[in-house]
């Protein structure tokens, strides 16, 4: 065998040589083959929610609300109108927390109290979603509301956001160029519209992409919901009132009976995948487009 | 381009923001004028799974009837018994009756409004068999205590020759969350096998001696659907729509009994005179020749007080509804439509309703 | 107005101050951000005050003994979580054994082996892996992995492993298909995406000049990264391995699914139906109908958050130290 050296010359090769290439050219084989398994599962796992959930699709089923047994049609619409509204109000609660919260981190934060936060939001990160469903629980539909609510599936999904966005703000905002802070103050802009002005917008794509990322993360809890917004089978707008999910939706279409339904949970299936399929695949390009 | 993509992104990030707020503006109109209304025109229930596909069904038609938008959300007996507790539903719903200690702790008087009846069957995937098995009550519990272990053990060859052959262990399933279908189920066992009374006992979850859970009727049904030689318990309707066999039972006048809406209105007919005031009544083993031993009364939980006047008068009609005009759905449904004798009774439940002291419901025809 | 800047390193931003009238509307912003950040502590710690309350009636009554019994039954009000923390290690241990080798593997590929054009989309497919929602998995585990695991997977392991003498006690039982082994197999396609970005990060954080001074020496491809790149990372595979294994605590809706919920004595067949922390609450938690109970339920979510703290954080110390320290060597 003919081995070229990394000098770049060539010689027969001696049979430990010859030995040692066998071996990197196994590992190498080794390492793309665990690249297939995660691969292979993959389209294994999207290919079976596009076959069984694609008969399910149709004008009806985005539009319509869930109708008994044996009356045709009937659908996901309730279901998709909750979650967008949910995210919203999640949106609205988390952004201002997590924006404030990574400001302080990245531009004022010294010392053990900004340890602290940093490690608390950490553990915020890492919490199971189902214990915050039972906090939520607790907290909003047990005491502060008194009932199931839209609010409280949003409050849920705000906790599960909040980290996911300071960490990702946090990490962009660390990456804005001292020169920038510097010169607007040397231009004498006060701290605060330096940071909001200049700092921020600087970095509003890494912005977006934490909250894509955050969106897409809550978009498919389910167990947090189940506790919280609980689901509705009409169409509501009034975050007061229990309010349906697409993955609350999902599971009570799957946990019936009848195969017509069984079919349409997996057709809320492949809608989940795709809108948060498409988030995150948003949150991707927009990281690329970061120049910085 | 980067610049037009980014005003992309803020739009969208403009869109999902709106959305919550404009969704947080719509509620509080809303609720204003929820307030204002004389009927609420939108309640709130949860509970039991057993029943949810019927409740799914009367509450359309109620919407259709009436315009008020009932929603039911099957999160279980017990998650219906305790969120009626907490007030944070309208109505609940279970298959088990309260016990007195669960009654104490609620904020008021609960009153038990039976909806329908329905039979819990014993489902099971016997591959080659094509007749029905029939099932003694000592076999049941024998089987869910582990004390019979294969398909062809001769306490079950004895009423089922075919099964001579069969020679398998037996997969048993059971719920693995709490049920009011296991309520059913473990109150029917502690009935007719005191070993079972003595080592289990009868509640919406208890400690299986043995056996795989699944969550959910349609887990146990899926369970058994795709495991052969399994055996579970469900809810009559779910072992229909599965298409799974479901066995014979034998009730206490010692016929083999099959899971039928008939059969379980049987059940229900032969408790009229007898049952309790409060209509906490459980149904198993019930005497009849024609009666299915394991059925069960499926209730709906509503306070007996309620100061908001709007939803008070709003659960009543629905409630005389659901006992009169609504009990034709039943039956295509796999629910046994209650017996006169216990509407007359449920009535007087309907009637004791009352908001601030007064009376809410008139007998007005509907 | 008079502002007095000094550079620094970092935290830059930290550094800077003003002086005079911007002062205050500076005070007020930071005064303000505080505040937010305050928030999430706030959060937390309502969290877990909330659960401890909750769970304070089972905590007095049955005391550690929680963690080491197996009874539940609530029917006579015998409480122990001993079961379900074996199902919850014996899950993530089977997880992370499956997972790391594949995703340790995948970005060994994808940061070493692959050119460009190739590992950025297998990068990104595998880790679409971790988008798909939990339920999704839930289903897929229950119709496809399920059934496979018990026609064919189980029935091979026995055939095999059964004749072992270790290995037999690991496979005995009838293959059902749901139990611990399947659950461990969903959850390692779930951590399979987390383990192999941060095994990716770590890899590229070991400095380009180790590489090149193997392969200068003649070494292959291979043994460039076993002798130069593989030392540098085995911590930063470990906090890897800790942030799958965090992941691995709180999966609910997919493990519920294929996991066999049953509750069993502690076995050590892999095939065993049985429950992990997190499913055990999903289950029972709307279930639980007396105050007892419930009580035991809230404090099983007080122990699956303990274990996920002390996860999380010796992850997340192990993962700085080892990616952070290998950058500062090559900025220099």
């Amino acid at each position: 065998m003919i081995v070229e050296s990394a000098r770049g010359s060539l010689h027969v090769a001696s049979q430990g040589e010859r030995r040692r290439h066998l071996v990197d050219r196994a590992m190498a084989a080794v390492a793309a083959g665990t690249a297939l398994v995660g691969i292979v599962a993959l389209a294994w796992i999207l290919g079976y929610v596009v076959w069984r959930g694609a008969p399910a699709l149709g004008v009806a089923f985005f539009t319509e609300r869930p109708l008994p047994y044996g009356e045709p049609g009937g659908g996901v619409g309730p279901a998709l109108v909750g979650t967008l509204l949910m995210l919203g109000a999640a949106a609205a609660l988390s952004i201002p927390l997590g924006l404030g919260t990574a400001i302080y981190l990245a531009e004022f934060g010294r010392g053990p109290f900004a340890r602290v936060v940093r490690f608390v939001v950490d553990l915020l990160a890492g919490l199971p979603s189902i214990v915050v469903g039972v906090f939520v629980w607790a907290l909003l539909v047990r005491q502060v509301i008194g009932h199931y609510s839209g609010l409280a599936g949003a409050a849920a999904l705000a906790i599960v956001m909040m980290p996911i966005i300071t960490r990702s703000v946090e990490e962009v905002l660390r990456l804005v160029p001292d020169g920038l802070r510097e010169g607007a103050l040397a231009l004498g802009v006060p701290r605060w519209r330096t940071i909001l002005g200049v700092v921020l917008p600087t970095a509003r794509i890494g912005v977006v992409t934490g909250l894509l990322l955050a969106l897409a993360r809550a978009g498919g809890e389910t167990a947090p919901l189940l506790l919280t917004a609980l689901g509705n089978q009409f169409f509501n707008v009034n975050l007061f009132e229990p309010m349906a999910s697409l993955p609350v939706q999902i599971y009570t279409y799957a946990v019936s009976p009848y195969d017509d339904w069984h079919t349409k949970a997996w057709g809320g299936a492949l809608v989940l995948v795709l809108v948060i399929g498409g988030l995150n695949l948003l949150a991707r390009v927009a990281s690329r487009a970061r120049r910085l | 381009m980067r610049q037009v993509v980014t005003r992309r992104w803020y739009r969208l990030l403009g869109c999902i923001v709106a959305c919550g707020l404009v969704g947080a503006a719509c509620s509080q109109s809303s609720a204003v004028a929820t307030r204002r209304a004389p009927s609420a025109t939108t309640l709130t229930m949860a509970g039991a799974t057993f029943p949810a596909v019927l409740y799914t069904k009367w509450f359309a038609e109620y919407e259709r009837l009436t315009g008020v938008k009932v929603n039911y959300q099957a999160i279980g007996s017990g998650g219906g018994i305790k969120s009626i507790t907490d007030q944070t539903v309208d109505g609940g719903a279970t298959d088990t009756p309260m016990t007195d200690e669960q009654l104490a702790a609620a904020k008021g008087d609960l009153l038990h409004v039976p909806t329908a009846v329905g039979a819990v069957a014993v489902a099971y995937n016997l591959p080659g068999i094509n007749e029905p098995v029939w099932f003694t009550p000592g076999a049941l519990a024998a089987i869910y205590l582990g004390e019979i272990t294969r398909w062809n053990d001769p306490t079950l060859v004895a009423e089922n020759p075919a099964l001579a052959r069969v020679d398998r262990a037996i997969l048993v399933v059971h719920r693995s969350d709490g049920s009011g279908t296991t309520y059913v189920w473990t109150d029917y066992l502690s009935a007719v096998s005191p070993a079972w009374q003595r080592q289990v006992g009868v509640g919406t979850a208890v400690q299986w001696p043995m056996g795989l859970g699944a969550k959910g009727n349609e887990g146990v049904a899926g369970e058994v659907k795709h495991t052969p030689y399994a055996v579970g318990y469900v809810e009559l309707t779910y072992a229909l729509q599965a298409r799974i066999g479901v066995g014979l039972v034998r009730n206490r006048a010692g016929t083999f009994v099959e899971p039928t809406v008939e059969s379980a209105a049987a059940a229900a007919a032969g408790v009229a005179d007898t049952i309790a005031p409060d209509l906490r009544a459980a149904l198993v083993d019930a005497p009849g020749e024609a009666a299915y031993p394991i059925a069960g009364f499926t209730w709906q939980l509503v306070y007996r007080d309620i100061p908001d006047r709007a939803k008070a008068t709003a659960l009543a009609q629905l409630l005389w509804w659901e006992l009169h005009d609504a009990q034709q759905f039943n039956a295509a449904l796999g629910y046994a439509p209650l017996p006169p004798g216990i509407v007359e009774r449920a009535e007087g439940q309907v009637r004791a309703i009352t908001s601030s002291g007064q009376p809410v419901f008139q007998d007005e025809t509907e | 107005m008079r502002m007095v800047v000094t550079a620094s390193a970092d935290p830059p931003a930290a550094q800077l101050k003003t002086r005079g009238s911007a002062a205050t509307g500076d005070q007020r912003f930071a005064g303000l951000t505080i505040l937010m950040a305050t928030g999430a502590l706030t959060t937390f710690l309502a969290l877990a005050t909330l659960l401890a309350a909750y769970s304070w009636p089972s905590l007095v009554r049955y005391g550690p003994g929680f963690l080491t019994t197996t009874a539940w039954d609530p029917v006579f009000a015998r409480f122990g979580a001993a079961h379900l923390v074996y199902g919850t290690l014996v899950t993530s241990a089977v997880a992370l054994l499956l997972a790391t080798p594949i995703a340790v593997g995948t970005a060994l590929f994808v940061a070493e082996y692959a050119p460009d054009w190739l590992g950025e989309p297998v990068a990104f497919l595998v880790e679409l892996l971790a988008v798909i929602p939990s339920i999704i998995y839930g289903l897929w585990g229950f119709f496809v992995l399920a059934p496979i695991m018990r026609e064919t997977v189980e029935p091979a392991l026995q055939a095999t492993l059964g004749h072992v003498p270790l290995g037999g006690a690991l496979v005995a039982g009838p293959a059902m298909g749901r139990d611990l082994l399947t659950g461990g197999v969903i959850l390692a396609l779930m951590i399979l995406p987390t383990i192999m970005v941060v095994a990716r990060e770590v890899f590229r954080a070991v400095p380009d000049t180790q590489r090149e001074g193997m392969l200068a020496l003649g070494a292959t491809h291979w043994e460039a990264v076993r002798y130069a790149v593989l030392p540098y990372v085995a911590g930063g595979i470990a906090g890897a391995m800790g942030l799958g294994l965090a992941r691995a605590l709180g999966e609910t809706m997919a493990v519920t699914m294929v996991i066999g919920n049953s509750s069993r004595a502690i076995s050590p067949s892999l095939f065993t139906p049985g429950y992990t922390l997190a499913s055990a609450i999903a289950n029972q938690f709307t279930e639980a109908d007396t105050p007892i109970y419930f009580s035991a339920i809230v404090e099983v979510a007080l122990v699956l958050l303990l274990v996920s703290t002390l996860v999380n954080l010796l992850a997340r110390l192990l993962v700085a130290r080892f990616v952070r320290a290998p950058a500062a060597v090559s900025a220099g």
